[in-house]
């Protein structure tokens, strides 16, 4: 199209337009780039702090991939809901409120529960919990309103539901004893054990996260659906005009996430053997940050599952690296905060430098 | 030519009228398009062209009249309907999406797959390459395949989605102010693949505010004003210096001009007269 002189000197490999870029500058263009940076810059700083403390062993790593796990779980349903364009601010409410399903289900009726087995409750708990976000999505479709402003308001609605229901029916807001429900052997080992590797315990969550990781990005590189999500963020009526249902993707994006809070839901009142009403305050929060740091733009239409795996371990790495290193942990929001920023800043230097090429 | 004009329309509307409430968009609206020509819908802004595309892309129903696709009448209840028989529109700025790549972009909404049930795949393979061979079809030598939507210039955005309408099997073809916002050389870049795309047998509907870019590639000329016709020309009926009048209004015009010379003439002599 662009007519211009050949480069008599180039040689003509492919197309005398398109100029060889070293390999380092391919992979800037990847989202999840400054996250993987991020990273390691933060482990080689608290291995040098905090090393004395042992922050350079296998404990102190699985500590790190055990804390990641939950949130990378979100974080990777939140990064595929804002490439396509929408916010979940709601899934800490929903994490909260399906882990009071489950308790309530199992929990004797003369205690104010169900008293039904771990396989009902679960059950009944996943389908609240997509049904809670099939209601997100359909809200944000059709009264076209910000999802911020949706799903602030499920927000309080689901968390105020769960401390309300569980304190009427059991005068409580702490539900335990789940290890005496029937069927706990078999979520245990699926949800709640711990693989012991080079001679620390991992949970099995990780494996979990693991797994969603690259079925989202199987998602978003090599299906049909994937290229919807992108279309969808990126530009939606123009994504409609050439026939993607744009609306069906959004509500299968917000049943995503409320599928992963219902997850990480299940997989944290498995471990501790209950729930708290209060359980997930403020993970919505922490989702957003592991993504946008994960190179997702908040925009959407742009960003990568791998980038959102990697900013859920920065953002753990962090956590655990203050606890290691024996600050105050007063100090730690303030570690998140410049975390989120220095990565926006960083993020956004490395793509218009890629960009550019 | 006389052959050509017996030749049944591809898509017609006939007395079609839109109203927004009180607001008339469009009254008793008639055009068509046949197949292998190219019908230009001119107006200025605020003539009702975009509620007319609107209609004529399955986005608005209309209020009053018949919308007849090969002969039989039809009531869209979305653009997917429409699409699903051949009619692509490709709008001005919505024609594709920035970050996605060219590949990503051209089979957005109808991507091919292999395999089967939850394994089925995006062909990504087949993707690339044939977006590489349709461009280069429409005589577009693609650079990379890969490179995102937003490097590509104006002329070059509105080639891709033109190539991609015609990819995907469309019989007509409604093109929203193609060339608006682009410079010279890129607006002829994208008439040239108007022509491409007329040559192919496709019928191919220009909505245009410039009849300098219309008239080259025209054969039927529907000039709208004000949401009424108020000229339905064939090419052999009508002059490129005619088209100019009508679109600048003809007589309006005329009289604008002497407000003008009046208003600057006037502005003189009183001031010499003072």
């Amino acid at each position: 199209m662009t007519t211009k002189a050949p480069d008599a000197e180039k040689p003509k490999t492919t197309d005398e337009r398109v100029r060889e870029v070293g390999v380092i500058q391919r992979l800037l263009v990847l989202p999840g780039t400054g996250a993987i940076i991020i990273t390691v810059i933060l482990w080689i700083f608290f291995s040098i702090v905090a090393g004395g403390n042992n922050f350079v062993s296998m404990d102190a790593t699985a500590a790190i991939f055990n804390r990641a796990a939950p949130l990378g779980i979100l974080a990777i349903a939140v990064c595929l809901l804002m490439i396509g364009g929408e916010f979940d601010l709601s899934i800490g409410s929903i994490l909260g409120f399906s882990g009071m399903a489950i308790m309530i289900g199992v929990t004797p009726s003369e205690a104010g529960g169900f008293g039904w087995s771990l396989w009902l409750a679960v059950l009944f708990a996943l389908v609240l919990a997509l049904l809670i976000g099939a209601g997100n999505g359909l809200l944000v479709v059709t009264t076209k309103l910000p999802s911020f402003i949706v799903t602030l308001g499920t927000l309080f609605i689901f968390r105020g539901l769960a401390i309300a229901i569980t304190r009427q029916r059991t005068n409580r807001t702490q539900l335990g004893n789940l290890d005496e429900a029937e069927g706990f052997g078999f979520f245990d080992t699926l949800f709640g054990s711990q693989i012991e590797l080079f001679g620390a315990s991992f949970n099995v969550a990780i494996l979990w996260w693991i797994g969603l990781v690259i079925l989202a990005t199987w998602i978003l590189s090599r299906t049909a659906w994937g290229n919807w999500i992108f279309g969808t963020g990126g530009a939606e009526d123009a994504a409609r005009n050439v026939g993607v249902p744009t609306r069906r993707v959004k509500i299968l994006l917000f049943m995503g996430t409320a599928f992963a809070a219902f997850l990480v839901a299940l997989i944290q009142a498995v471990q501790f053997t209950g729930s708290d009403a209060l359980r997930g305050t403020l993970q919505e929060f922490n989702a957003i940050i592991a993504v946008v740091v994960g190179g997702t733009l908040l925009t959407g239409g742009y960003g990568s599952a791998v980038g959102a795996f990697f900013g859920a371990l920065a953002f753990a790495t962090l956590q655990q690296g203050v606890i290691i290193w024996g600050v105050d942990a007063d100090w730690f929001r303030v570690f998140v905060g410049g975390l989120l920023v220095v990565a926006v800043v960083f993020n956004n230097y490395i793509r218009q430098r890629a960009a550019r090429r | 030519m006389t052959t050509e004009t017996t030749k049944e329309p591809v898509l017609e509307v006939r007395n079609i009228s839109k109203y927004f409430g009180s607001v008339i968009a469009l009254e008793d609206v008639s055009a068509f398009v046949r197949a292998g020509e190219v019908t230009c819908l001119l107006g200025d802004n605020g003539a009702g062209k975009s509620t007319l595309i609107k209609v004529l892309s399955g986005v608005h129903k209309p209020s009053e009249g018949e919308y007849f696709f090969k002969g039989d009448e039809m009531h869209f209840d979305s653009p997917r309907d429409a699409l699903e028989l051949g009619i692509a529109t490709v709008y001005q700025d919505l024609a594709m999406i920035p970050l996605m790549s060219i590949w990503r972009n051209f089979f957005l909404g109808s991507e091919p797959t292999k395999g089967a049930g939850p394994f089925k795949m995006f062909d990504v393979d087949f993707a690339k390459k044939t977006t590489s061979e349709e461009m280069a079809k429409m005589g577009i030598d693609l650079r990379d395949p890969d490179q995102p939507v937003g490097t590509l210039s104006g002329g070059e955005r509105q080639s891709v989605a033109i190539a991609r309408a015609v990819y995907f099997g469309a019989e007509v073809l409604i093109l929203d102010e193609p060339t608006a916002a682009l410079g010279v050389k890129q607006a002829g870049v994208v008439l040239r693949y108007v022509v491409q795309a007329k040559q192919r047998g496709i019928g191919v509907i220009l909505i245009t505010h410039n009849p300098h870019h219309a008239y080259p590639v025209g054969d039927h000329f529907v000039i709208l004003r004000r949401g009424q016709i108020y000229g339905d020309y064939s090419k052999d009926q009508i002059t490129l210096d005619e088209l100019v009048q009508m679109m600048a209004g003809g007589a309006d015009l005329e009289v604008l001009t002497h407000e003008l010379e009046a208003a600057t003439g006037g502005g003189e002599s009183s001031s010499a007269g003072g």
